[in-house]
Order: C-alpha cells, then structure tokens, then sequence
C-alpha cells in the first residue's frame, strides 16, 4: 500500500500541522470521509459572501465582494465615444482584470500572471454572451455617440474561486453604475457634466437626466467546484485548489438558463450524475447570491 | 426544426477528417489534423530538462505555445494554450519523467470553425508519434446549439457565427479492452463518457447542454475509432519500412 499506508500510521503519531504540510492529500481526504473541510465547512457549502457598493467614490460604479478571503474590487467608468458603423447604435464595454502582485505569491511583479489573460477572457464571454447588458441602452446619440464603459476588476486577495468572486464584483458595480449626466453643446457634441458645472451653467441642459441606471436582465451567478474522487466541494479556498485540481464552474443566470460550463481539464472526469450535482448547487448558490445582491442595493438606496 | 447547412451535411456528420503524423523532420513528434478546411499543425519537443517556476518538479510538466494564422497571440489565444495544457496534463502520465518539460507548439495553418477541438486532436496525435507516455488519447468535438435548440456537430466558421450556442467537448478515447463492460464503468455510465474538458459559450437551457453531451459522445466514439485506425495504420507501414 505503500504511502498512503505508512502515513495513516504516521497520522496517529504526528501533529496536525506537520502531518497537513507532509500529506495535504491524505490530510483533506481524512476530513471529507467525515463530511466536513478542515475549515469547517461541509462539501456543499459556499464561503460567507459580503458586498460592499459604492467602493470606488471617482467611478461611476463599484463594488467591493469578498467571497471568504477572495476580495475582488471592480470599478467602471464611462466615456463617450463614436460607436462603429457597422453597429451605429451600440455602446461597448471592455472587461480587464487584473492580478497585482498584492494578492498572492506566485505573481511576481512586472509579468502579468497567465491566469489573469484567461480569467479576462472568461468574464467578458460570460457577461457579454450572458444579455445581461442591452448595449444598445449604451447608445446616446444613434451613429454619433455612445458609451464605452471600462470594467476593471482588481484582484486584492486571491483565495480560490476567483472566477466567482470577480464575476460577482462585476455584476454588483453594473447594478452600482450611475451613468454620468451629458449634455450637447451648440455644435453638436456631446460631453459630461460634472457635478459643479450643473450649479453654474444652466445654458446646457442635460440630455439623459431620466436615463442613469442600466436595466440589468438575466443576472449572470457562478459556483466553482472541485470534483476529487466521488466529492464534489463547493467554492474551493486556494489550498485546495493546490490539491485537487480539477474544477468546474457553473454560470447560471437568474431564469436558470445555462450561461457558460466551463471545465479545464484535470485528472477526474465529470460524468453526468456530477454534472448535475453541481447544477442544483449552483441554482442554490444563485438563490443566495441573489439575495446578498438585493440587500446591498437596498442598503445602497438607504443611505 | 432541421436546419439545413450549406455544405448539405446531416446534423451528425462530421467534416472530412484527415490525419497524418510525422510531417516534421526536426520535431520529436508531429501531427497535422485537419477537419474540412480547418487545419492544425502540432510539434512536440521533450522532454526537456527541468520546469518552469510554480510547476511541481516531482512530475512533468507541460508548455503549449500557440501560433495563430496571423497576428499577435492575444487573450483568445492564451485561453486556448491554458486549456490545451490542462488536457494535454489530465492525459500524460506525468510520474514518468519528473522534472521535464514537454512543450507542445499548434500551429493554425487554417481556421474554418471548431478551432479548439481540431488543436487538440491534433496536440493528441502529435504526443503519440513523439512516444509521451499517454494515459489515453482524448477526442475532442464542437457542437452548436440553435435558436430552436437543434443541435449540429463540427460546426463552420460560418454557421458557429449564426448560433446562439457552442459547445467544446473532450472526451477519453473509447477503450479496447477485454475486460467485463462492467469493470470500465463509473457510476454505470462508460468510462468514456466522463467530461475531460467543457467549454460554452452563449446563453442555453441545462437540458440543451446535456443533449450536445449525448450526441457529442457518440460523435467522439466515431472520431476516436478514426484516430485508432490511422495511428495503427502508420504504425504497420512504420514497422514493414524498418522490417
């Protein structure tokens, strides 16, 4: 039996920390027989997820969500621009995110890390395919202006399930999104009003005063899990991400309609039964992800 | 609600497929697949010694470097070189040759839909001809889900623009073994069944998902019969040349 033998018997006789350093397999493996993680979660349960709007005071819209440790900062800001002639009457949006080396140990300054180009990518197929946006909402004056609206994410803190994390920050900096206030001067262009120019200046008046929130429709919620033998962990920690390396991650949106299934290979095959499983999880995690989403926008509108 | 495509395929057939290995003089292994007019060529240096930092010494390690038709790589294509190293992975046995790196060069020579699945058929092939010990082979398949939920395999360039859905799935190599069914069975589904990669994109109903996964499977089971009759095949004609 070799290894896992000799260190089941080492088990009894060393100490926790050690023995979780020298087997982290084993050491996780002992843990999900009982059915709980060593952070004292069971299997299906998602980390304590908080939302924080209005982060960013200089954007336009912003949102700070922290899935346990994972900390994902998004901000948008909004410019005008002359939309292409191929689609006159729509506005665009660019997604970037970006990895600082603040937010963990294996992205060393400089070179940006792989992974932030694929998540990157992930996020914008996700947003951009899910409708959640209507970018023709984007549009100001048909053929002439638009908005292009820039989304950054920043990844503060990198604990597992980034993809989560920063989909849901981006998510909750569009239901944030103020679009600023523009008016058009005397040769037809188009520009933004600042917030002292609308005291002074009553000679311009403001176009789009009725038009400042984006509708949000079929709201976009993810679950990433870890498939290991039989068990399937919700909203994995980087750890365990280290030790078991195959994942999946689910986007459903808020009509249940599959947005994107997105598995990147890894030694454990998903078969169909498990593919279900992390379904109905994600339709759980999208109950509660959907009810953190409506309490910080009423907090928002309280204050 | 059929749809007809403009190449009067059947929803189910695929592209012509053709496959031909050791196409590279100085590569250790090389392999060209193409899928109607999508075309990729793959080369296979290693394993080399040692591995990248953050990669795990006390196995092999993987690099894939993807060269696009034209341009610069940029997003797109260094999501396609992730997803190619995490299957190319989840297929070698890495505890062979530890603290060695095998690098994958897939170079797009024509892009007619189905891109992806075409590079990693032909990543594939090519491990085989540079002798990586494999675990399996894994197959590769694109299918696209219509406005209707009509569901078409080996899509074009073309018709991938006009639906609402795709679909990449990989798939192991369906097994030749003469062990009882039931021992190569997981859950009581074929081993072959299980998912080694998924990729989507676009907006579908679950249901939607798990019937590209039906037919993307059966689909796989034909391509995997192809990879096995031409890497047999030129394996025969290698060994009456030696002979």
């Amino acid at each position: 039996m070799g290894p896992s033998s000799s260190s089941a018997d080492l088990s009894a006789e060393m100490e926790v920390d050690a023995f979780r350093r020298l087997f982290p397999l084993q050491f996780y493996e002992r843990h999900l027989l009982e059915s709980i993680r060593p952070d004292g979660r069971t299997h299906q349960q998602a980390r304590d997820t908080t939302l924080a709007l209005g982060a960013v005071a200089s954007a336009d819209g912003s949102a700070l969500a922290k899935i346990g440790c994972t900390t994902m900062l998004a901000a948008i800001k909004m410019e005008v621009m002359t939309p292409t002639t191929d689609l006159p009457d729509e506005g665009n949006l660019t997604i970037e995110f970006h990895m600082p080396p603040i937010c963990s140990p294996i992205v060393r300054p400089g070179k940006p890390a792989d992974i932030a180009a694929v998540i990157s990518k992930e996020l914008s197929d996700t947003i951009l395919s899910s409708g959640m946006i209507n970018l023709k909402e984007l549009s100001l004056v048909s053929g002439k202006t638009a908005w292009m609206a820039y989304l950054d994410i920043y990844c503060l803190d990198a604990d597992g399930a980034l993809f989560d994390a920063a989909l849901l920050s981006a998510v909750a900096a569009f239901s944030h999104l103020q679009i600023p206030v523009v008016s058009v001067n005397d040769e037809g262009k188009v520009f933004i009003v600042s917030e002292e120019d609308k005291a002074g200046k009553p000679g311009n008046e403001p176009v789009n005063i009725d038009k400042r929130k984006l509708v949000l429709s079929n709201i976009p919620y993810s679950l990433t899990c870890l498939l290991h033998k039989n068990y399937i962990l919700a909203d994995p920690t980087a750890e365990e991400e280290s030790i078991m390396e195959t994942s999946l991650t689910v986007v459903l949106n808020s009509s249940r309609q599959l947005v994107s299934l997105y598995k990147p290979g890894g030694p454990v095959l998903a078969y169909t039964s498990a593919l279900q499983d992390c379904v109905a999880m994600t339709m759980q995690r999208v109950k509660e992800l959907q009810k953190i989403l409506n309490e910080a926008i009423s907090d928002m509108e309280v204050v | 609600m059929e749809i007809d495509r403009t190449d009067g395929r059947t929803a189910n057939q695929l592209r012509p497929l053709a496959c031909s290995r050791n196409v590279l003089y100085r590569a250790h292994g090389s392999a060209s697949w193409s899928q109607g007019d999508t075309k990729v060529l793959a080369a296979v240096y290693g394993p080399k010694a040692g591995t990248k930092k953050n990669e795990n010494p006390e196995k092999a390690s993987i690099e894939v470097i993807w060269k696009p038709k034209t341009g610069q790589i940029g997003k797109v294509e260094k999501e396609y070189e992730m997803l190619l190293r995490r299957t190319l992975q989840s297929i070698c046995v890495l505890t062979i040759n530890p603290n060695t790196t095998t690098s994958v060069i897939v170079q797009v020579v024509n892009d007619d839909g189905a891109l992806l699945p075409c590079a990693i058929n032909a990543a594939c092939a090519a491990l085989v001809d540079a002798g990586i010990p494999l675990k399996n082979l894994a197959v590769a398949i694109c299918c696209c889900v219509a406005e209707s939920g009509y569901v078409i395999l080996d899509p074009t360039k073309h018709e991938e623009e006009k639906m609402k859905a795709f679909v990449h799935l990989v798939f192991p190599n369906s097994v030749k073994a003469v062990l009882p069914e039931e021992s190569l069975c997981v859950n009581s589904e074929p081993w072959e069944h299980g998912i080694l990669t998924s990729v989507t994109r676009g907006v579908m109903s679950v249901d939607d998902y798990l019937y590209c996964l039906e037919r993307g499977r059966a689909a796989a089971a034909k391509l995997s019969d192809f990879l096995r009759r031409s890497l047999l095949s030129e394996l025969l004609s290698d060994s009456t040349k030696a002979a």
